[in-house]
Parts: C-alpha cells; sequence; structure tokens
C-alpha cells in the first residue's frame, strides 16, 4: 500500500528528470511521457485512496532514518484518509494539466524555451506537492514544500507564447519567490519548534504530542507564516494576481492542485497542534476575514479573467481556512477537493477561451456560449461549484463551513466531528459575518464573469475571425473536471459533519440567490456594459488594484530596502572601495620611491655596486 | 717573487677596469675594462695558487676557466654591441636608455589608473 504512495511520488519525479536526457536522440522525453507519468501517479493516488476508503488505519512507512546527532529524520511516508484524498485530487488535477498544456505547447513556451522543459516542471511540481502530501516525516514535508516554491518560480518566469500577459513574469515571479520564501523562514522554524517539542519530527509522533501551550501557540504561530504565503493569504497574497502572467496550465495547476492548497493542506495536517493553541487559530480567523472579504470585492471589479480566478482562489482559500480556525477540518477539505476541480476547470477553460477568441479581457468578450459549447456548459459547472450553486460540489463544502462557523460563532448543536470551539468568540463572530458577505460576493463576480464571458452580444472580436471550439485535447481535460466538480459533494453526505443542516443552508441558498441576481439585474440592464459599474467608478478603482495593497508594500517595504540598497552601495563605494583604492594607491607611491633609482643608465648602477661592495667591505674590516 | 708585486699590479690593473667601466661611454670599452678586471682577478688566482703551494693548482686550473668564460663573454658582449650599433647607429651607454622610465609619462599614467579606480564600482 504504502509503496502505491511512493510509486505515485516516483513516477512523475522520474518524468521530471528525463528532460536532462538529450532531445531528439531518445525518443521518449517529449510530452507523451509526462501525460502517462500524471496518469499513472493519479491511477496510483486513486489506489491509494481506495485501499484508504475501504479500511481507514493509517499506513505509515520509513525507507530509511537519517541520524542528525540530534533528532533524527526519517525519509518516510505517512497515508491516512485526509493525504489520500487531497493526493488523489493532485494526481487527477495533474493528469488534466500535462494533457492540456500538450495540446497547446505554443502557449508554454516562451522564445527559444521549449514544451518539454515546462512539462517536466509541471512533473516536478506535481511530485513535490504528493510528497507534502504524503510526508511522514516534517522535514520531509518541507522539502516538497520549498521544491513546490522553485517550481512556481520557474513556472511563472516563463512568458506564455501568446495572449495578452506578456512581460513582467520575471518580476512576478521573483515575487512570488520572495513573498512565499518570507512565509516558509517562519514555516520553518515552526517545524523545529514542534519537533523539538515532541523530540521527534514525524508526522505521527507530532499529531500525537501534547504540547505546552506556550509551545504550541509557538510553532502553531510559526507554521501559519509560511501557510499565509503558500495559500497566498492575506498580508502575503499579492503574490498570486501578479502569478498569473504565467502561462494558463500553470496557474491552474499552482492555484487548484499544488502550490495555493498546500498551505490549508498543513494546516489540517497538522490541525491537532492547532487545535491546542487558541491564539493561532484566532489569528487564522483574522488573516481569513480579511483575505476572503476583500479577496472577493477584489474579484468583483477585476477585468482580467484570470485576475477574477486569482482573487477567487485567494478568497476560496480563506474560506477554507475559515473553515479550520471554527474546527471543522473535514469541511475544509471537501471544500478544498471541490475547489480544487473548480479552478483547475475554471483556469484551463479561460485557456480555451483565451486561445479561441484571442483575448482573456472580460469586456472583449461575449456571446461564447453557443461558440464553445462544451466549454460553456463545463465552466458553468466550474463558476456554479465556487459560487456554491446547489447540488454542484462547492455547495456541499460551503455549506458546511458556513454551518460550522454559524456554531462556532452563535452557538447551537455542537457539530460532533472535531468542533472544540478553541477559537475566542469575537474572532468567530467576525469570522461569521465576513463569510456571509463573502458568499454574496462570490456569487455575483461568478455571476458576472460567468455572464460577460457567454452570454450577450459578441464584443471586440476581430472582424472575420470564426470562434470555434477548443481542439478535444483541450476541451477534455475541462469536460472531465466539471465531474468531479459536479458530483463530488455527495461523497460528503457519508460524514455526519458535511450533511447540509436547515437553518445554515437556507442562510447560503439566500446569499447565493441574492448575489448572483443582483449581479444578474445589473448586466440584465444593459448585456453590453460591465455590471461592476454600479461600484462607483472610485471604489471601482479601489477594488480592481486590490486595495492598493502593493502601493503599501511599495512604501513600507520596497522603498525602504531600495533605500538601504543605496547606502549600502554608497558606503561600499565611498568607503571600502577607497580603501581598497588607497591602499594601491599608496603602495604605487612608495614603488615610485624606489623606481626613482632605477635611471636607466648601467654605469650608475655599477657604481652603486661598487659603493655597496666598498661599504660592506669597510664593515667587515671594522667589525672583524 | 714575493706575492706583494703581483698583487699590486693586480690591483691596479682592476682600478684600471674599475675606471674604464664607470668612466667610459663607448661599449666596446666598457667591455674591454671589463676584460681587464677580469685579467687582474686571474693574475690574482696564478700568483696566490704558486705563493700557497696548492698541490692540486686550484687557482692555475680557475684561471683557466676564467680565461675561457672571458673569451665566451667577449664574443657575446661584442656580437650584442654590433647588434645594438646596427639598430641604433651608436653604442654610446648614456643613449642607450630604452627602459628607462621617463618621470611625466609616469605621473600621467599614476593620474589615469587613479580614475578608473574610483570609477570602477559604478
Amino acid at each position: 500500500m504504502i509503496a502505491f504512495a511512493a510509486a505515485a511520488i516516483a513516477v512523475p519525479f522520474a518524468a521530471a528528470l528525463t528532460v536532462l536526457l538529450p532531445p531528439g536522440r531518445v525518443r521518449w522525453t517529449g510530452p507523451a511521457v509526462h501525460i502517462t507519468a500524471a496518469a499513472a501517479s493519479a491511477l496510483l493516488t486513486l489506489v491509494v485512496a481506495v485501499a484508504l476508503w475501504r479500511d481507514a488505519g493509517v499506513r505509515t512507512g520509513t525507507l530509511a532514518v537519517a541520524p542528525t546527532g540530534t533528532l533524527p529524520i526519517g525519509i518516510g511516508l505517512y497515508v491516512d484518509r485526509l493525504s489520500a484524498v487531497v493526493a488523489l485530487m493532485v494526481g487527477c488535477v495533474a493528469a488534466a494539466v500535462q494533457t492540456f498544456a500538450a495540446a497547446r505547447p505554443a502557449s508554454t513556451t516562451e522564445a527559444g524555451g521549449s514544451h518539454r522543459s515546462f512539462a517536466a516542471s509541471v512533473s516536478l511540481f506535481t511530485a513535490a506537492m504528493l510528497l507534502v502530501v504524503y510526508a511522514g516525516d516534517l522535514i520531509v514535508l518541507y522539502a516538497g514544500w520549498e521544491v513546490m516554491g522553485l517550481c512556481a518560480y520557474v513556472l511563472i518566469g516563463r512568458r506564455g507564447g501568446d495572449g495578452d500577459a506578456g512581460g513582467g513574469s520575471r518580476a512576478a515571479a521573483v515575487k512570488a519567490f520572495l513573498m512565499t520564501r518570507a512565509g516558509d523562514a517562519g514555516f520553518m522554524f515552526g517545524i523545529f519548534v514542534l519537533g523539538v517539542g515532541a523530540r521527534t519530527f514525524s508526522v505521527r509522533g507530532v499529531l500525537a504530542h501534547h504540547y505546552p501551550h506556550a509551545t504550541a501557540l509557538a510553532g502553531a504561530s510559526l507554521l501559519l507564516a509560511g501557510v499565509v504565503a503558500k495559500s497566498a493569504q492575506f498580508p502575503l497574497h499579492t503574490w498570486l494576481p501578479e502569478a498569473m502572467v504565467a502561462p494558463v496550465p500553470a496557474g491552474a495547476l499552482m492555484t487548484a492542485a499544488t502550490m495555493v492548497p498546500a498551505g490549508v493542506y498543513a494546516v489540517a495536517r497538522l490541525f491537532p497542534v492547532f487545535l491546542q493553541a487558541p491564539g493561532a487559530l484566532a489569528a487564522l480567523a483574522v488573516v481569513a476575514s480579511i483575505t476572503m472579504l476583500g479577496a472577493a470585492l477584489a474579484a468583483l471589479a477585476q477585468d482580467d479573467l484570470t485576475q477574477v480566478l486569482a482573487y477567487s482562489t485567494i478568497s476560496q482559500l480563506a474560506c477554507m481556512a475559515a473553515s479550520l480556525a471554527a474546527g471543522a477540518r473535514d469541511a475544509a477539505i471537501l471544500y478544498l477537493l471541490a475547489h480544487g476541480a473548480a479552478a483547475a476547470l475554471l483556469f484551463l477553460g479561460a485557456g480555451c477561451v483565451r486561445a479561441m477568441a484571442g483575448t482573456i479581457r472580460l469586456p472583449g468578450l461575449g456571446g461564447l456560449r453557443l461558440a464553445m459549447p462544451v466549454t460553456f456548459w463545463s465552466m458553468t459547472a466550474g463558476w456554479a461549484a465556487v459560487a456554491g450553486v446547489p447540488v454542484a460540489a462547492g455547495f456541499f463544502g460551503k455549506d458546511a463551513i458556513v454551518a460550522a462557523v454559524q456554531h462556532a460563532a452563535i452557538g447551537g448543536a455542537p457539530r460532533p466531528a472535531e468542533a472544540s470551539g478553541a477559537m475566542p468568540a469575537w474572532a468567530a463572530v467576525l469570522l461569521y459575518v465576513t463569510l456571509l458577505l463573502t458568499v454574496a460576493a462570490t456569487a455575483a463576480y461568478a455571476t458576472r464573469a460567468w455572464l460577460m464571458t457567454f452570454f450577450g452580444e459578441p464584443r471586440g472580436r476581430a472582424p472575420g475571425r470564426e470562434v470555434r471550439e477548443a481542439p478535444p485535447l483541450m476541451r477534455w481535460p475541462v469536460a472531465a473536471l466539471a465531474v468531479p466538480a459536479l458530483v463530488l459533494g455527495f461523497f460528503g453526505l457519508g460524514s455526519a459533519g458535511l450533511r447540509p443542516e436547515p437553518g445554515p443552508t437556507a442562510v447560503l441558498l439566500a446569499l447565493v440567490a441574492a448575489g448572483a441576481g443582483a449581479a444578474f439585474v445589473v448586466w440584465n440592464r444593459d448585456p453590453a456594459l460591465d455590471p461592476a459599474r454600479v461600484l462607483g467608478r472610485r471604489p471601482r478603482t479601489v477594488l480592481e488594484r486590490g486595495f492598493s495593497v502593493d502601493a503599501v508594500y511599495g512604501v513600507a517595504v520596497v522603498r525602504p530596502i531600495l533605500a538601504l540598497a543605496r547606502l549600502v552601495a554608497t558606503a561600499d563605494d565611498r568607503v571600502v572601495a577607497a580603501a581598497v583604492g588607497g591602499a594601491g594607491r599608496g603602495v604605487r607611491r612608495l614603488g615610485g620611491l624606489l623606481r626613482a633609482t632605477e635611471g636607466g643608465n648601467p654605469q650608475a648602477y655599477v657604481t652603486g655596486l661598487l659603493a655597496g661592495v666598498a661599504v660592506i667591505a669597510v664593515v667587515v674590516v671594522v667589525f672583524t | 717573487m714575493h706575492v706583494v708585486y703581483p698583487a699590486v699590479v693586480a690591483a691596479l690593473l682592476f682600478s684600471v677596469g674599475v675606471y674604464g667601466v664607470l668612466a667610459r661611454r663607448n661599449a666596446i670599452l666598457v667591455l674591454m675594462s671589463v676584460e681587464l678586471m677580469l685579467g687582474a682577478v686571474t693574475l690574482n688566482l696564478v700568483a696566490f695558487d704558486i705563493w700557497l703551494r696548492d698541490r692540486l693548482h686550484g687557482g692555475q686550473v680557475l684561471a683557466l676557466f676564467v680565461i675561457a668564460i672571458a673569451a665566451a663573454e667577449v664574443g657575446l658582449g661584442l656580437a650584442i654591441a654590433l647588434m645594438v650599433f646596427r639598430t641604433r647607429r651608436t653604442i654610446d651607454v648614456d643613449a642607450l636608455r630604452a627602459l628607462h622610465e621617463d618621470r611625466q609619462d609616469l605621473e600621467e599614467r599614476q593620474d589615469r589608473e587613479d580614475s578608473e579606480d574610483r570609477g570602477r564600482p559604478r
């Protein structure tokens, strides 16, 4: 069993290594090997998930124990139901993304690059995420965590071959790397705190250990820094919207399966530790509140479809964080899976739209319903899942989250699952209010994006260009992802904690209907215009810029650091370089004194020689 | 014969050589002066070999060596003098100052390098 999990990691990793083989010489280095590897990996994760479904016991396996002098590092895996289902989601999304990317190699290739390096990066990314999911040791988890950061940097730094997202990708890649690194520093020390506290780094040991309150708070808070950065939560969220300059498949993989969900997964993985630290949960609740409402509002005003999806992802991840803060892990994971399917679907759908309609900006789109029926119906399912429309998977997840947060905020029947009420009451109320607002805003921006893409008059189309359905290799993955986006929620019905309850469900449905209805009414007044116009011009600009968080960073972080860098450069110039140069000049001047004797006249030399001999002779005679 | 006679002759010979090397400007004459000094040394070697009654006659052997080396050295020196004369039309040692470092040039070069040093870290 554990061998299957290990193989699921090893297969995409081996596929990624084929990029090192010389191209052309070996036949099997093309996209086919990466698609095969991703599919095989998905199959293996399915086997693992089925095995765990039939028998819920935890499986662990250790390949080797690396002695370090103090706490040994066990290189091994830890598979329970949580990791099994998340890994299955990762494997399926990775397979879909690889297939999609292979259909349009040009869209992933920058000038001089090649598709095989892109596909290899995606394979490595998948392997790293599966390693994080299956890791049996916190250090192993951290290794996968960092490899993901590297892969994200590589993928964001690639410039898409077509579409309007052109330059600036390198800056976006550096930004993503720096921001996630900033959080990773905290994450690493959080691991150290937990590992040293439990006298072991193994996941099993850390989960079973009961920490003193201060240790749990310190470890959980430090972990939270990494989670916030990886999952693009406020205040370290600004890398994700900018990362959308990456090729669309990379964006889909990052937001749906590998990079961004890793943060929430890490919290879910170490959830018992967080339950021991109410302070950390309260911090998580505050972060989630700010993030989910702010990102949902920002998504409402974006013009670029991928930007809408980026802010949507941030907001949805914050919903999962809210669920975790309220103590409902299962709800968060159900929503993570639902969102993984939906976000991958929507991103790949956006890739289809870009490839076929030539643009991704909402004001330039419209009326694609008839031209691209498969994409339309698939993306309809995706938006329904994001907005929380019933029977789509997102509905069940969101419903469970609303129920959990409501119980934490205003009491009611305690959930049988893991609800511990560890969060302070004020945080729970804040969370509940913002969650409800977010639900409405989410429905509104989903409806807006959906309507503007697929309904109304065709807008801004290049004349004479017929929009067709995407090629099969592109639309099949999108259509395939629509299936889990629609039916995944029913799997949650088996768990008591995830079944809809009348109260929260009614609230949720009312808010979804209100948000979607408002967006539809505004749009219906004049389908040629952007429904976001009712926000007013000034507020809309504020939202479109994402509340200018980047500008704040520019003033608070970037400018002081640049000033400091200039100061250091000046000091280097005026002090260090001047000292070095001065030493050189001084030596040369001293040398000038000696050089004065070298006049070029051999007779002068010989005179000096004889004078020296005479002096030596005199000295010898006098002193001996 | 007392050793003082050859020693004095050798000293005088050597002094003449030194004077020639220091005072003469013609390279050929300088070479000849060097030969005079070598001759003084050779004379000393032979004289003291006899005076000390060296059974192996090391001084005389060494004198032969010095004569041989002096011959080779003269050959080389004259060849150099000839080549110098061919290229520069003079063998005046005072005029052969191609390796001399010009004072003004030096100052200028130093200043230029200094300003380059200051400009580099940008």
